[in-house]
């Protein structure tokens, strides 16, 4: 849900992160985000999808500051925070910035209780009073997530990977962050257990209000989650619109190739499936430079001068 | 897709355990299919549901710890479960191959991708030049770009939906009849999985094989089947044509799986309707129905007694008491019964 208000949580601007490997000749530039901007509105989710290798993830690790970005600028609640943070800027984004990860079990410290790992969070940003103030605050949370106050003294691999999941999940909300970085959370999932996180989720950002950037590869997940969608291709955002023009009216031919790919669980629809294959060779990027331009309200495209005409004209490429 | 009803392979009451440390592993407990002649049966499930170790024991590929308890496994008169490992070197990749959801469990790291070709094809017993040729050719048929170049690299300078083309090119080098894939295309992205589904749908029609297809992408399965077997706990519950599973589902499981994740039409104000809980431990396979516990339409039965296969056409059966005459009539979920009424109006327009 899009606050009326428009409220800027997030906003990156040409943010580039480049990973460079060997040395003199040799010397090789990986561009794995090369020039991307969008902000992300209190009590929105925005979701980023792309095939693997496009940059998602790294997109989401240097806004988490994981990352010193190459260039380009990221601002948080309205503050500068790409470059020299300072201590209370830093402060400011571990508590204000949590993160959901892919692999629950990976991403659990195994020598940890459930009640250490939620704690930790309360811990560094002094969020509570007293031991039975932080312990009241596990317990809220481990209910909201759906596991009970029993839990909180076992360790991860007691758990199935939803409940880690759910742990993870607990972990994040904990310090009640301004937005929360979901990098592709359900994907290490079983498909019954896929449906049961992504309705906790859904119902504890509804009623948290929470601002999310959604991060995944599957589109009909990213398409149910998400208000806005911004289509990664080669670190590159290629198309970015509210989810329903995305997937209604799709613009850019790398995204029409990539929801002619997806089967569904329609035989009819399967067999009548017509696959669009993209070339890059068809756009000319020699004369004139690409950019991300509007051409209808909200739905903005990767495009040169003269695509952005043929687009405006309803012209596919 | 023609489909005649010759049963190539015929799986029959099949059951199998595991000796673990904390027990035995009810792995596959009496499943019972037939795979015909030129087409593709896909099965389904939740990881654990017994599809890959059902067809494990198709191409002999059990662990040690393994145990056929019962059944039998009929291909071209001669029982499978019987087999040793010296007769199974006789079929596999010649007669029955299979293929499986990592390609780099099935290419070795250190071999240049054409020897590994060509070994595979060295138990016909043709000249070194023959096979290199052979090998060039599956090159081309699984569609690697520049396969002469290719011919000398290694699996590492191979992306993921070409190491799949390579273990797929393996799979067909002894001419098999029956091909079996297992989760093939779950590791890969959305576009490179179409190519790999377009190719194998291809391969199967060109050489008329006979395809055992296993994945828990049911957009998948919509995509490649001609029939369907629906497993959960070591059983399938619901088989029947690919248009009967997916417009005419039966089962409550096949229900669940059907509606679990969102498609591109459903609202994010929808809740999914999930199955709660998770998948029985096969160590104790519960007593009755095993999806009872997670059943909403569960009736006192389901706990105590197994139900049979009840019939919904020829082609079509499902083990569920709700097809008992007595059965009080439940209906298929809303969500469900909105969708394939959305699927079909698309049909009619
Ligand atoms: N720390 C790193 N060092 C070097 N290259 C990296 C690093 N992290 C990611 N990359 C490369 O950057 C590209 C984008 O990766 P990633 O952000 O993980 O993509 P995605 O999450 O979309 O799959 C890939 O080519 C990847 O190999
Ligand atoms: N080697 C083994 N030892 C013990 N248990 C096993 C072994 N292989 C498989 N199992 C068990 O058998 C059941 C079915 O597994 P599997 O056929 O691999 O499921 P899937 O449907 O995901 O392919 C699971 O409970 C699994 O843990
Ligand atoms: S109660 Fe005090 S010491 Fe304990 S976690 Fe909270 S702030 Fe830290
Ligand atoms: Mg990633
Ligand atoms: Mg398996």
């Amino acid at each position: 849900m899009i606050n009326s208000t428009l409220q800027p949580v997030l906003e990156v601007k040409n943010l580039k992160q480049y990973f460079s490997s060997g040395r003199g000749r040799r010397k090789t530039v990986m561009k794995a985000v090369d020039d991307i901007s969008f902000t992300i509105y209190k009590g929105e989710t925005f979701g980023l999808v792309g095939e693997s290798g496009c940059g998602k993830t790294t997109t989401g690790r240097t806004i988490i500051r994981l990352y010193e970005p190459t260039d380009g600028e990221i601002y948080f609640n309205g503050t500068l925070i790409s470059g020299e943070l300072t201590k209370e800027i830093k402060k400011e984004v571990t508590r204000g910035m949590q993160m959901i990860f892919q692999d629950p079990i990976a991403s659990l410290n195994p020598r940890m209780t459930v009640k250490e790992i939620i704690g930790e969070g309360l811990k560094i940003n002094k969020l509570c009073r007293n031991e039975q103030e932080m312990l009241d605050m596990i317990y809220d949370i481990l209910e909201t997530v759906g596991l009970t106050r029993e839990h909180a003294g076992r360790y991860p691999h007691e758990f199935s990977g939803g409940q880690r999941q759910r742990i993870g999940i607990a972990r994040a909300l904990i310090t009640s962050p301004d937005l929360v970085i979901a990098d592709e959370p359900i994907s290490a999932l079983d498909v019954s257990i896929q449906a049961q996180v992504l309705n906790l989720l859904n119902r504890l950002r509804k009623k948290l209000g929470l601002t999310i950037l959604f991060i995944a590869h599957d589109l009909s997940v990213v398409k149910y989650f998400s208000d806005r969608i911004g289509v990664m291709y080669n670190g590159k955002i290629v198309e970015l619109a509210k989810a329903d023009d995305l997937y209604k009216q799709p613009l850019h031919p790398y995204t029409k190739s990539l929801l002619s790919a997806i089967p569904l669980p329609d035989p009819h629809h399967e067999r009548n499936r017509k696959r669009i294959y993209y070339n890059t060779q068809i756009h000319n990027y020699e004369a004139e430079q690409p950019q991300l331009v509007e051409i209808r309200p909200g739905h903005f495209v990767y495009a040169s001068p003269a695509e952005v005409e043929k687009y405006k004209k309803g012209i596919p490429l | 897709m023609t489909t005649n009803n010759e049963a190539i392979l015929q799986v029959n009451d099949l059951h199998i355990t595991f000796n673990t440390f904390s027990g035995k592993v009810h792995a596959v407990r009496g499943v019972q299919f037939d795979l015909r002649k030129g087409e593709t049966l896909a099965i389904v499930g939740e990881s654990g549901s017994g599809k890959s170790v059902t067809n494990k024991a198709i191409v002999g590929i059990l662990s040690k710890n393994a145990n056929i308890e019962r059944g039998n496994i009929i291909y071209r008169g001669a029982d499978l479960t019987q087999y040793s490992e010296r007769q199974f070197t006789q079929i596999r990749g010649s007669k029955i191959s299979m293929i499986f959801q990592d390609p780099m469990s099935s290419l070795n790291p250190i071999m240049k991708v054409g020897k590994q070709i060509m070994e595979a094809l060295r138990v016909r017993n043709i000249s070194k030049a023959e096979a290199r040729q052979r090998a060039i050719e599956l090159m081309i048929a699984v569609g690697i770009p520049d396969p002469e170049k290719r011919f000398e690299q290694y699996p590492f300078q191979f992306s993921g939906g070409m190491r799949q083309r390579i273990v797929i090119a393996i799979a067909l080098a002894c001419d098999p009849e029956v091909l079996i894939c297992d989760e093939p295309t779950t590791a890969l992205d959305v576009t490179i999985q179409a190519q790999i589904l377009d190719l194998i749908k291809q391969i199967q029609k060109e050489r008329d094989l006979s395809v055992i297809f296993i994945t828990h992408d049911l957009g998948v399965v919509a995509n490649v089947a001609d029939r369907v077997a629906v497993m959960y706990a070591g059983k399938i519950v619901e088989y029947g044509t690919v248009d009967e599973i997916f417009y005419n589902p039966k089962h409550p499981y096949t229900w669940s799986l059907l509606v679990s994740m969102p498609d591109l039409d459903t609202s994010s104000s929808d809740e999914l309707l999930v199955i709660p809980g998770t998948p029985p431990n096969m160590l104790y396979p519960p007593k009755g129905d095993a999806f009872a516990p997670r059943n909403r339409y569960a009736m006192r039965i389901d706990y105590e007694e197994d139900p049979p296969m009840y019939r919904v056409s020829d082609t079509h059966y499902a083990a569920t008491w709700l097809l008992h005459p007595n059965a009080p009539k439940v209906e298929i979920p809303d969500v469900l019964k909105k969708r394939i009424a959305q699927q079909t109006e698309r049909l009619v327009r």
